[in-house]
């Protein structure tokens, strides 16, 4: 089999949640894939599917979740395929993750010096020996005094300087991918620029591959490489970050793109009308085509798949199969 | 360090309520209206004899003198002489309460160590068999009464098993070991008599298993759902995400934090075994300070039913001592 992607190649990553209004598709065939030290960044609304994805890489989905179908190939390895054992081996080590909260993604009982000692013990990048020196530096990566910092509880962090401290124990291990999960989200926004900074140097000197997930599109124009757009539980367009902005060819993608302010055009700011669907009664075929202009019956039916319709630029959409993707030209606006 | 501040706030505040205690013990004592000079003398005693014996016993005096005496001795330990054995009530407790403290120790290690073990179970293996079974068996523990199952337990285990012991502390034709501490237990290992140990040991097991039924079901539930509640946290989310193994992530860091809920509920629920010791010695004929309050109380011996009282308060009040102590001791967050 082909991979996609030289480090990570996930495909057709299906998630189901059982609850008591009845079953959630919330993955409905995910395709995703990244190379060695890319940045790649995941969009998409709340409840998309983003964090959901990256759970289910990780094999982190819990009760009632199930990982119903999908390959996760990270080099040569299905992770989906592997024990509990041999995937305990592979989270922390080679896959690191950050949270949103990073507050309440550190647990209170313990010192964050212990938590990040913790964690190279696991991983075995440490030994008992030299931990404590280790813990030091690496929270002093992180632009802290480790000597004041590792002795501190979580309550004791502002909220910026926890996310370091997740930072520091996610790149400890030095993992050959980070999954940043909206790790800006609830800091402050001048805090956000600075962890957004971190993040980029030491990725880049650590040579980390990192998945961006965000609903911020100025992170993924500042950060990625290259854009995963997701839509209830798909992914619907995928293209190197500056060919997406300017020339973004799914209708939702064009969607999200004008629904976000820009200085200098104000009243242009337009929403996607109606909502996001819901989950447990999915539309069928493409699920965005109750909220498409351009849907036509083939949409209600098939859901499109994802296909290469200029280097390096994927898109679900029959329109482009059409009549060769001019949805953004026919409808006679500049996208961005 | 800010622990040593803490505790002696939680000293200060134990001083308060013992004080609490003692009111309401002797204001209650004398509003009860009987006469406990008429108890003694019988109805046909002639008045002049009556007066003489209510000088000698200091009931003649203001009630708020009486009550100012009563205080200094207790806080010195002396709460008078018993009417009914003539004995200074603390020499009495003395020999009374090393059994009930050896009771409710057995009864609260046991209802500890089961409790926290099948509350873990149920949460770990939540709506599977053994959860099912452990909810069941805690639904008993708190809706049977102590003296029926004590008597049921006796039914099975003593008069048709003939495994366990019906009553008593001791087997009738073995001499007590040497007193220490007047706890069988303590003393026989102490002294090295395993013979002695090995007896007390069955004797206390009913009892002792009776009385900590309750608790074992109260500590169980509440361990459960604060685990359950733990387990769903994002710090625990990120201790799997680190790589950590599953025993590691539950023992380590969901359980720390879930026995902080459980370490009150066995603060509370100390008090009640010390309560419920009345009926469990009474049912397994255990020579306890819970029957030599009963005792005192049908007879209407004032200073024994006060002093009993308020030296259990006292008891239990050291006990949550101990809770508020390792509650700083688990929760960092505590001790601020």
């Amino acid at each position: 089999m082909d991979k996609r992607g030289n480090l990570l190649d996930v495909r057709q990553l299906r998630v189901i949640f059982h609850t008591y209004r009845g079953l959630i598709k919330a993955l409905n065939g995910v395709d995703l894939w990244m190379d060695k030290q890319e940045r790649l960044g995941i969009v998409g609304e709340t409840g998309c599917g983003k964090s959901v994805t990256a759970q289910a890489m990780m094999r982190l989905i819990e009760e009632p979740g199930k990982i119903t179908e999908g390959e996760v190939w990270f080099e040569n390895r299905d992770l989906l395929k592997l024990s509990e054992d041999e995937m305990t081996k592979i989270r922390g080590r080679e896959i690191s993750m950050i949270f949103q909260e990073p507050k309440s993604s550190l647990n209170p009982v313990f010192k964050s010096g212990f938590q990040i000692k913790e964690t190279l013990l696991n991983a075995k990048k440490a030994t008992p020996a030299n931990a404590e020196e280790e813990v030091e530096k690496i929270l002093g990566y992180v632009g802290m005094d480790a000597s004041r910092v590792k002795n501190m509880y979580p309550h004791e962090l502002s909220g910026g300087m926890a996310q370091r401290v997740m930072i520091a124990m996610a790149l400890a291990t030095q993992p050959k991918l980070l999954i940043a999960d909206e790790p800006t989200s609830a800091l402050d926004v001048t805090i956000q620029a600075q962890i957004l900074e971190l993040l980029s140097d030491l990725t880049q000197k650590m040579g980390n591959a990192v998945m961006m997930i965000t609903h911020d599109m100025g992170i993924v124009a500042e950060f990625c490489d290259r854009v995963v757009v997701m839509y209830a539980g798909n992914a619907v367009e995928v293209a190197p970050t500056k060919e997406l902005f300017q020339n973004p060819i799914h209708p939702y993608t064009q969607g999200l793109l004008r629904a976000v302010p820009r200085v200098g055009r104000p009243g242009e700011l337009k929403a996607i009308p109606g909502t996001v669907p819901d989950l447990v009664d999915p539309p069928e075929g493409c699920r965005f085509h109750p909220r498409c202009d351009y849907a036509f019956d083939q949409c209600k039916n098939v859901l499109p798949p994802l296909l290469e319709i200029s280097a390096h630029h994927y898109v679900s959409c029959y329109l482009c199969q059409k009549d060769g993707c001019p949805s953004a030209k026919k409808a006679g606006e500049e996208p961005w | 360090m800010n622990i040593w501040k803490y505790l002696i706030k939680r000293i200060l505040l134990m001083a308060l309520v013992l004080f609490g205690v003692a009111c309401i013990v002797f204001f209650i004592a004398h509003v009860i209206p009987a006469d406990p000079v008429g108890a003694i003398l019988g109805g046909n005693a002639p008045p002049e004899k009556i007066d003489k014996l209510r000088a000698q016993l200091g009931y003649d005096r203001p009630l708020i003198e009486q009550f100012f005496s009563f205080l200094k001795g207790a806080v010195v330990g002396d709460f008078g002489v018993s009417i009914k054995t003539n004995n200074p009530v603390m020499t009495d407790i003395g020999i009374y309460f090393p059994a009930t403290i050896e009771l409710a120790l057995v009864a609260i290690i046991i209802s500890i160590v089961l409790g926290v073990f099948l509350g873990i179970l149920s949460a770990v293996h939540r709506n599977k068999m053994v959860d099912n079974f452990s909810r069941v068996f805690s639904i008993l523990g708190v809706s049977m009464p102590v003296f029926w199952i004590g008597l049921i337990l006796i039914l099975i285990f003593y008069y048709k098993l003939d495994w366990l012991p019906g009553g008593g502390r001791i087997n009738f034709f073995l001499d007590p070991p040497q007193r220490i501490t007047g706890m069988y237990l303590f003393d026989s290992l102490f002294t090295g008599n395993w013979e002695v140990f090995r007896d007390a040991l069955l004797h206390i097991l009913l009892p002792a298993f009776v009385l900590g039924y309750n608790s074992t079901a109260s500590i169980a539930r509440i361990t459960r759902s604060s685990m359950l509640e733990v387990l769903g946290q994002e710090y625990i989310r990120t201790a799997k995400a680190k790589g950590l193994k599953k025993r590691l992530v539950i023992y380590r860091h969901a359980l720390r934090n879930a026995l902080i809920p459980t370490i009150t509920i066995i603060g509370l629920v100390f008090g009640g075994l010390l309560e419920g010791a009345v009926l469990t010695e009474t049912v397994f004929s255990w020579p306890g300070l819970g029957r030599y309050i009963t005792a005192g109380l049908l007879s209407l011996d004032y200073p024994a039913v006060m002093g009993g009282t308020i030296y259990i308060a006292f008891i239990y009040s050291l006990a949550n001592l101990a809770v508020d102590f390792l509650y700083a001791l688990l929760d960092p967050r505590m001790r601020t």
